[in-house]
């Protein structure tokens, strides 16, 4: 048997964007084994809704953190509208639809090049983000921020999007798509992407299920498993089918998040073909009383919204599970037996969000 | 196969010799903001009732409303540019403008005061 060594790896490392910490034990170069480790980012943003309304708490929700900003703010927001009772007018339901679908293209493509990144491969992570910019400039368009949407709250949406906007966007979807198909090419055809993503971190069905993997990490295992079949908002009444890869290994969660990009633009062109004319809001009258559990597909995965309310306007607790969390203990399994040099990429291959995780 | 990547990459070097850069000269050319983008806030005062809702449903504790004195003060380095106050207030003289605050090294507050009318 070699020796065993453990080498430290981050918080600080170059492929990660946010801290985290993971000793992994070695045997020369290989990855016997990986001890996970955070709480670099800590901000107590949970217990802040005991000092803060549940109105305002939609605001500190959004900045839980910065790419899944959208759907923190939807998944907050459902669940208190479901403690007390609120129906949503059917134009916001769409409204929230088109949002956090556009979040998740700009969350699969700040992904797709951290990955290029990763890889070294540069000019594949500037077109990425190049490319992401287009769906930026369309939020800052129709919400007014680039990031930080502020758009939901409690019974509805704050803003509506009117014809000119939604034709400007389904134009804006049109010239993503076709820049995008010289990348999918390079990123599911190239021989450099496919010898460092082909073969490594492959995390099998079984695995998948019994480490509780969500999101394109599940997917990509090959199970057919999507939080949007449950047709919260307006899922329901779109046509929403779990893309699915056999493979397991890094290639297939590319190539699993690749093909929900297109899915993205397809649900909404859906959604703007559907969109009723309407309200956008309904007033909200008292405070929530009870409990309740939201499920929603993040672009990382299916996050949990717990919230309990006690007749007062301040919440008694409000709790996030993130996709991130789940995905940490099949991240683990997937280390072993692999090799030093892959490791930042099969971090990277989880789609890390350690604010999220952190709270 | 070769020969069609020759060409994908003359044109583009073709491309890049005649075309304008992508990036903008900033000082000189200045960025062009939409129409909703949460830059800043800006308060009509004179219109203001001085009733504290915008104080009140304020994430950050950014504003302060003094009744009395009849000022309304804002601490631009706290405001998370959310826009709860403009959604709350009444009279609608709370507004969302396009562009940033100036940067600044120290932490400063803006204080406005309505007209005295007698």
């Amino acid at each position: 048997m070699a020796k065993r060594s453990i080498v430290p790896f981050g918080p600080q490392h170059p492929v990660l964007p946010e801290p985290v910490h993971l000793d992994l034990v070695l045997e020369d170069e290989t990855v016997v084994g990986a001890v996970p480790s955070i709480g670099y980012v800590h901000r107590g943003l949970e217990s802040l809704v005991k000092k803060r309304d549940f109105k305002q708490y939609v605001y500190i929700a959004e900045r839980i953190c910065g790419i899944c900003s959208c759907g923190h703010g939807l998944g907050y927001c459902m669940a208190v509208e479901n403690v007390m009772g609120i129906e949503v007018p059917d134009r916001a339901r769409y409204l929230r639809v088109i949002w956090v679908e556009m979040s998740r293209i700009h969350s699969h493509l700040l992904w797709l090049g951290l990955l290029a990144d990763a890889l070294g491969f540069e000019s594949l992570f500037m077109e990425s983000w190049r490319i992401r910019e287009k769906i930026l400039d369309m939020f800052d368009e129709t919400t007014g921020g680039r990031i930080i949407h502020s758009v939901n709250k409690v019974g509805g949406v704050q803003k509506d999007m009117d014809s000119s906007m939604l034709r400007h966007l389904l134009e804006t979807i049109k010239d993503i798509e076709r820049e995008m198909k010289p990348l999918v090419d390079t990123f599911l055809q190239d021989y450099t992407v496919q010898s460092r993503l082909k073969g490594t971190g492959i995390l099998k069905k079984d695995d998948a299920i019994l480490l509780g993997a969500v999101g394109p990490m599940l997917r990509a295992s090959g199970v057919e498993y999507d939080t949007r079949l449950l047709g919260y908002g307006a899922y329901k009444d779109l046509s929403v089918e779990p893309i699915v890869s056999g493979d397991g290994d890094s290639y297939g969660r590319c190539e699993v998040r690749l093909k929900e990009l297109f899915q993205s633009f397809d649900l909404i062109r859906e959604a703007i073909g559907k969109i009723p004319e309407g309200d956008i809001q309904t007033p909200v009258k008292g405070n929530p009383s009870g409990e309740y559990f939201m499920r929603i597909e993040q672009p990382r995965g299916e996050a949990i919204y717990y919230v309990k309310g006690n007749g007062t306007k301040f919440l008694d607790r409000f709790r996030l599970r993130t996709p991130t969390t789940s995905n940490i203990p099949p991240l683990v399994e997937t280390l072993k037996g692999c090799q030093l040099a892959d490791v930042p990429v099969l971090i990277l291959t989880i789609d890390p969000c350690i604010s999220c995780t952190e709270r | 196969m070769e020969k069609a990547r020759a060409f994908t990459l003359a044109g583009r070097m073709l491309k890049n010799l005649f075309r304008e850069p992508a990036t903008t000269q900033y000082p000189f050319a200045l960025a062009d903001y939409p129409e909703r983008m949460r830059g800043h806030v800006r308060i009509e005062i004179n219109d203001c009732i001085s009733c504290g809702l915008c104080m009140r449903s304020c994430p950050s504790d950014a504003i302060a409303v003094d009744r009395k004195a009849g000022t309304w003060t804002i601490e631009r380095f706290d405001c998370v540019q959310c826009g709860s106050c403009v959604s709350v207030c009444p009279k609608k003289c709370l507004f969302m403008e396009k562009g940033y605050t100036e940067p600044d090294s120290v932490k400063k507050s803006e204080t406005f005061t309505k007209l005295q009318t007698e």
